[in-house]
């Protein structure tokens, strides 16, 4: 079996309910894999407990069972290799831009000089476009450039696996495509392993390389691995026009609309009963066989 | 008729319309800055002028005609000529310095504890609101008792006066730190006392100072009473020895530097929440 970069194994999650035997189970059999340089989204309906297993991973939060493992080593507890972007900016207001990347960048190497962690900060900044907003407090800047910030603070410590828990869901929808394109642009310079939680179908096909899907909650599971065939560099403003495009769409919002539910508490077949369930895996564009699908071919409920 | 009351009341937002056009906008911040104030000030002495005229005026009352503003500044410019009026101060501020001092280093970790920890607040509260609700001054007989010097127990006094209004200030502010901040803190590995100076300390600095300020007025309120007790210096001696000795121009200069005295405190605390405050000035 060849070893993974990320390995996450029976993972479940469940919550004594007041006055009842049973607990309440958010998720379980949770199973997969990432590899190095990896950007992976996960997609599911509030309750499904993505946010779950992103706090799991994160180390902030600990499942019921199974275990995550990275880098060939059990996940216990925060660690500076994993670095979270949270969906509110969460930047230190006290603090400049420029010191809340310092704040992490020290954290993360205690023994470097002022000037380096600064030089090393600014250089991060710089490249989410902030160049010249590095003294102002988090106040005075727009929604846009604060979670610009956070993804620098993030992208800065270099962490192994970067956590982003919809990290431009509270963006209105310019400032998201503008800072969607700077994340793509990091992301191809530092070919860093992404783990992200998204509601968007649209964002998740731009950044992706491969898509979860979840099941609803409770009792959820990771039902389909999606495989985004689109070749990189994408275009936001061209992505919708590769032949490709509209059959994971299709796919996806298939899944959302029906399956999600009717998958919801299903046993999801294994093909060896020993082996540890995982996703389906899905090539809706191979599946396509290369013909261009219209918008419209989203299959009606059943 | 209408238009009548349009047109005389369209002088009004000329002011406002010409401001605006001025770059420099000077009037707007002398106003605030200086005429303001003056006029706050000058309202003050006409009450107390006034009020030294009616006293000088009537038979009954004219022994105490000294506390009116003339006598009153010629005795506190003589009290500064002389120097007699700093060795009250110094005495009684450092009380005050002192009292606070305690207050500080009792109230703030006591706050940060009572704000972090639910449990913690829900003990404390009914004998913290049972203990504040008592006057510094009951406790006098006993600080004397317990003490042995009368400036221990005149710190004592300001100490338990100045500690509610920080701790409670303090904890405050630990409440109303945003949880996401702490979760940022652990993920970049920050551990219980990094935690408390990166955090908490930054996030609460401007409520500890917001209570400090509440806690200034209390103590110097506090401190004259308690100085009529037992000691020989400070300001509140100085009060009581001028009334035996009927000097009552002096005792209005006292009261007068108490006053100012106050006011430099306040404004000192002010400018130190408005430094820490990170908080959007909306």
């Amino acid at each position: 079996m060849n070893k993974h970069f990320l390995q996450i194994e029976s993972l479940a999650k469940r919550y004594p309910q007041p006055g009842r035997q049973a607990d309440i189970t958010v998720f379980d059999q949770v199973n997969f894999q990432m590899d190095r340089g990896e950007f992976v989204c996960i997609i599911g309906h509030s309750g499904c407990g993505k946010s779950t297993i992103l706090n799991v991973l994160a180390g902030l939060d600990e499942a019921s069972d199974g275990t995550v493992i990275m880098d060939g080593k059990e996940v216990k507890g925060p660690s500076l290799d994993r670095g979270v972007i949270f969906q509110n900016h969460s930047l230190l207001p006290w603090l400049s831009a420029l010191d809340n990347v310092c704040m992490a960048v020290r954290s993360r190497w205690p023994g470097w000089s002022r000037s380096k962690v600064r030089e090393h900060a600014a250089r991060y900044l710089e490249m989410v476009g902030l160049k010249g907003a590095e003294h102002k407090k988090p106040s005075q800047l727009s929604g846009g450039m604060r979670q610009r910030v956070g993804i620098a603070r993030a992208f800065a410590i270099e962490p192994k696996l970067l956590l982003m828990d919809e990290p431009f869901g509270a963006l209105d929808a310019l400032t998201r495509g503008v800072i969607q394109d700077e994340l793509l642009k990091i992301w191809s310079r530092t070919q860093q392993t992404v783990f992200m939680i998204t509601h968007d179908v649209d964002e998740a096909i731009l950044l992706s390389d491969r898509i979860l899907l979840m099941t609803n909650g409770p009792e959820a599971r990771i039902a389909e691995s999606v495989k985004v065939d689109i070749d990189r560099p994408r275009d936001r403003a061209t992505l919708h026009q590769h032949p490709g495009y509209y059959a994971i769409r299709n796919h996806l919002v298939d899944f959302l609309v029906n399956r999600s539910r009717e998958l919801q508490g299903a046993k999801i077949e294994s093909p060896r009963s020993d082996a540890p369930v995982q996703p389906r895996e899905v090539n809706p564009v191979a599946e396509s066989g290369g013909r261009p699908l219209g918008p419209r071919a989203v299959p009606a409920s059943a | 008729m209408s238009t009548d009351t349009v047109n005389a009341a369209g002088i009004r937002p000329l002011p406002t319309a010409r401001r605006k056009s001025w770059p420099a906008g000077w009037m707007e911040p002398l106003r605030q800055g200086l005429i303001y104030p003056a006029l706050g000030i000058g309202g003050l002495l006409a009450v107390w002028w006034y009020g030294g005229w009616i006293i000088a005026n009537n038979d009954d009352l004219y022994a105490f005609a000294d506390f009116a503003p003339g006598p009153t500044f010629a005795a506190l410019y003589q009290m500064v000529a002389s120097g007699a009026v700093w060795d009250p101060i110094a005495s009684s501020l450092s009380r005050v310095g002192f009292g606070l001092l305690w207050a500080i280093l009792i109230g703030v970790p006591l706050g940060i504890g009572i704000g972090y920890w639910a449990v913690a607040r829900q003990i404390t509260h009914v004998p913290f609101q049972f203990l504040r609700m008592i006057s510094p001054l009951a406790w006098m007989p006993i600080a004397v008792l317990a003490f042995a010097t009368w400036d221990a127990a005149i710190i004592f006094l300001i100490a338990v006066a100045a500690v509610w209004p920080i701790t409670y200030a303090t904890a405050h502010g630990v409440q109303k730190i945003d949880p996401l901040w702490f979760k940022v803190a652990r993920n970049l590995g920050a551990d219980s006392p990094q935690m408390l100076r990166r955090i908490v300390l930054p996030a609460v600095s401007q409520d500890i100072f917001a209570g400090i300020r509440l806690a200034v007025g209390v103590a110097w309120i506090v401190l004259v009473p308690a100085e009529y007790l037992g000691v020989t210096s400070g300001l509140g001696y100085a009060i009581n020895d001028a009334r035996d000795t009927l000097e009552y121009d002096k005792l209005a200069a006292i009261v007068l530097v108490i006053g100012m005295i106050g006011y430099l405190l306040d404004a000192v605390c002010v400018k130190l929440i408005k430094r820490t405050s990170w908080r959007q000035a909306d």
